[in-house]
């Protein structure tokens, strides 16, 4: 078969999924995880006594840990699959990739599995997100006086 | 009111990305690294930051606030030490990010056997 029957043979069977439905998910989730957030900083807040931005780092360390474990139980890919990026954009979508990296590689050893693959999904958001810091860093600094 | 508006904010966002994914060939992974270039970006012009200000956590739980807390690293490095020092602070205000998400993924790799 030709490549573009095949292509169009494809498109054909291939389940539409609405575009519209999906956008308004990811809000909605999206959202509800963005107050989460508000609502433990402002717990971090009270509970510790330190100022908004102190706070921040705990909130993000609480997702991560909460997103990890729920990986690890198998129970966040069902979740993701259903929700896709209103789980995927928030810091729980970091934190999924990379337990899941460090768990489908677990039996290739400690070295050449977790150590080599750990960062197998996370690495082009720390590459990219490094680069840029530093590019676009240097410019603000540069020209716009840090 | 911030509630509201972290819900606003964070919403979008993830809108964004799927408004992205499902319309291009872009993987999450594309996304997820586009998001973050995006957040560095926003605050070469300060943008960000007022973000971070009116809508609190609902700006800092979306992966864009990675990049913007790389930058500020960098910039407050660069404050002290001049341009060398963009390289001494950068991990510095991500580093309870990373190091936690690598730690508790280790450890869970350990215990936990994937079920699929």
């Amino acid at each position: 078969m030709q490549k573009e029957k095949y292509k169009k043979l494809v498109d054909k069977n291939t389940p539409k999924e609405n575009v519209g439905i999906n956008a308004l998910k990811a809000f909605l989730i999206g959202g509800v995880m963005g107050i989460i957030g508000q609502v433990l900083i402002d717990l971090y807040t009270n509970l510790f006594d330190i100022s908004t931005k102190d706070a921040a780092p705990f909130m993000i360390i609480t997702l991560i840990l909460i997103a990890s474990i729920l990986t690890a139980f198998g129970v966040f890919d069902k979740i993701v699959s259903w929700a896709n990026c209103g789980l995927i954009v928030p810091i729980t979508g970091f934190a999924h990739a990379m337990t899941s990296a460090a768990m489908e590689y677990r039996k290739e050893g400690l070295i050449l599995g977790i150590g080599a693959n750990i960062f197998k999904l996370t690495g082009s958001v720390i590459l990219y997100g490094v680069v840029s810091a530093y590019v676009f860093g240097l410019i603000r600094f540069l020209f716009f006086g840090g | 009111m911030i509630y509201f508006n972290s819900f606003l904010i964070c919403g979008l966002i993830c809108m964004i990305g799927q408004l992205i994914l499902d319309n291009t060939k872009l993987t999450p992974g594309h996304i997820t690294a586009l998001f973050v270039v995006i957040g560095a970006a926003l605050d070469t012009f300060n943008i960000y930051d007022k973000i971070v200000l009116w809508a609190g956590g609902g700006a800092m739980v979306p992966i864009t606030s990675f990049g913007h807390l790389l930058i500020h690293g960098a910039l407050a490095g660069a404050k002290e030490f001049g341009v060398s020092g963009l390289l001494l602070g950068m991990f510095n205000l991500t580093a309870s990010g990373i190091t936690s998400a690598i730690i508790i993924a280790f450890f869970l790799s350990l215990i936990f056997k994937p079920r699929s």
